[in-house]
């Protein structure tokens, strides 16, 4: 899976939680919790979402690892087959 | 026979539309059956009914909206046949209260029932388009979203096919939607302020054991099976009423009311603004997995406007949990009849003095607002002991 198809699974799911944002306008080193307003809930909504599109299950331990749209990009494409 | 009224959906709701009959005349139903859709200030609720037997006529029609308590059709005991009758006019008691809108024509929509998704209806309805009027371009004619989208569009003077146009549209509702809350909010919450003399007390609990024996868990599970500290939170908050049953119930009539079921209002924000707090029923009963799935459920269908009337209507107690936003403290406002509010801030670390020793801890702030009326500070604060207590054993939650 390219750097790219990662990003577009990343938006859609994101799009999903957080309907009226924009992705492509979001800094991608802000925290997006934070930015788009997301509670506990809707995060791990967001991580179920990837889980099934990418199989990666991110443990609660590495919550503060993709807490940016570029660390979580870095962490599925570290990961990813 | 019995009457099924329009209920009132909150203590600041004066009026509801009944948008649509989800049931027939002649049809059996029984005690928790969703018969109806009622629009209220808050958005769309799916209307349930508390008694069994044959549904009567209709005295409403879709379309309408009237004041709470006014019956909106009776209902049968079984065996007896109903008698079909067509009523062409409102019983007079009625009449002089209900409000009618002037684009609906109340007899068309009863004759013949329009083939149309729910969600469709529910479209329709948020958008405020007449689906009399709308074309189906779906199976049999029946119709889609996409047909109330377009029915809608083309009710504006057109914006010369330009793609965002839908968007405005729907803005449009959901800011009509938005304003309605505003008010429904305003009123709920100075009745609040006016009538409740309100206390608080605040409480720093140290989550650190609650938090770890949490992530060990969590390891365990998959992640659509994660359970999120507000699980936690919400259960032992209901542990800690059946130690101090006064703070669960109602203040009527110059009296408390303790309510023997534990139906906690859990706050959910709502992502254009505003917030509802649907009941989670018998939170007691549910185990964490199940709360979790309860909270999950509540969330998705509160964000959605599929709510069950019962889920706003017999809250005991609310809970709000603004920790997400990174506050430390929160200063709840009673909802009226109820008399407590429990809220949470954002866990964080914070210095922890115990023993002699100083160190770092996760902690929450809990703070209890409860109505002076019905309990005194002594109690408040046994609350509060209980939860804690309740926490430090989450293997028992």
């Amino acid at each position: 899976m390219s750097n790219k198809e990662l990003k577009e699974i990343i938006f859609i799911e994101l799009k999903k939680v957080a309907p009226e944002c924009d992705p492509t306008e979001v800094d991608p080193e802000d925290n997006i919790r934070e930015a788009l307003d997301i509670d506990s809930y809707s995060f791990l909504k967001l991580l179920v979402g990837l889980c099934d599109k990418t199989g990666i299950e991110i443990p609660e331990a590495d919550y503060e690892k993709v807490f940016t749209l570029s660390g979580m990009l870095r962490y599925l494409s570290s990961r990813v087959a | 026979m019995g009457e099924f009224r329009m209920p009132s959906l909150g203590a600041d709701m004066e009026w509801g539309r009944l948008v649509e009959w989800l049931v027939k005349p002649g049809d059996r139903i029984k005690r928790g059956d969703i018969v109806a859709t009622v629009e209220t200030q808050k958005g769309l609720f799916d209307v349930e009914i508390f008694e069994e037997g044959v549904m009567g006529e209709p005295l409403v029609q879709a379309g309408q909206k009237v004041p709470v308590g006014t019956v909106l059709a009776m209902i049968h005991p079984e065996g007896i046949p109903v008698a079909v009758e067509i009523v062409t006019e409102v019983p007079p008691a009625a009449t002089a209260r209900i409000e009618q809108p002037p684009l609906e024509t109340p007899s068309a929509v009863s004759a013949e029932r329009v083939a149309c998704s729910p969600s469709a209806r529910r479209l329709a309805a948020e958008l405020g388009v007449n689906i009399e009027e709308v074309r189906g371009t779906g199976p049999h004619g029946a119709i889609q979203r996409s047909d109330v989208e377009q029915a809608a569009l083309k009710r504006k003077p057109a914006p010369s096919a330009e793609p965002a146009a839908p968007a405005h549209v729907e803005t449009a509702a959901s800011a009509t939607l938005q304003q309605g809350m505003r008010q429904a909010i305003a009123a709920a919450m100075s009745r609040s302020n006016r009538e409740i003399p309100h206390y608080y007390l605040e409480m720093e609990i140290d989550m650190s054991r609650p938090l770890r024996w949490l992530e060990t868990e969590n390891l365990k599970r998959p992640i659509r099976e994660r359970i999120l500290p507000a699980a936690l939170l919400l259960k032992a908050v209901a542990n800690a009423l059946r130690d101090v049953p006064e703070l669960n119930g109602f203040w009527l009539d110059d009296q408390l009311q303790v309510k023997p079921e534990l139906h906690i209002g859990f706050a959910v924000s709502l992502r254009q603004g505003g917030l509802i707090t649907p009941a989670i029923h018998n939170v007691d009963t549910l185990s964490l997995s199940e709360l979790m799935q309860a909270i999950g459920d509540l969330i998705e269908r509160t964000r959605a406007g599929r709510l069950r009337s019962s889920e706003v209507t017999d809250t005991t107690i609310t809970v709000t949990n603004l920790g997400d936003l990174g506050v430390k403290t929160v200063y709840g406002v009673i909802y009226p009849p109820q008399v407590a509010l429990v809220a949470f801030g954002r866990i964080m670390e914070r210095p922890w003095a115990e023993g002699g020793m100083l160190g770092v801890r996760r902690c929450v702030s809990a703070t209890l607002a409860a109505d002076h009326r019905a309990t005194d500070g002594r109690r408040g604060s046994q609350f509060l002991e209980a939860l804690n207590r309740h926490l430090q054993s989450p293997e028992k939650l």
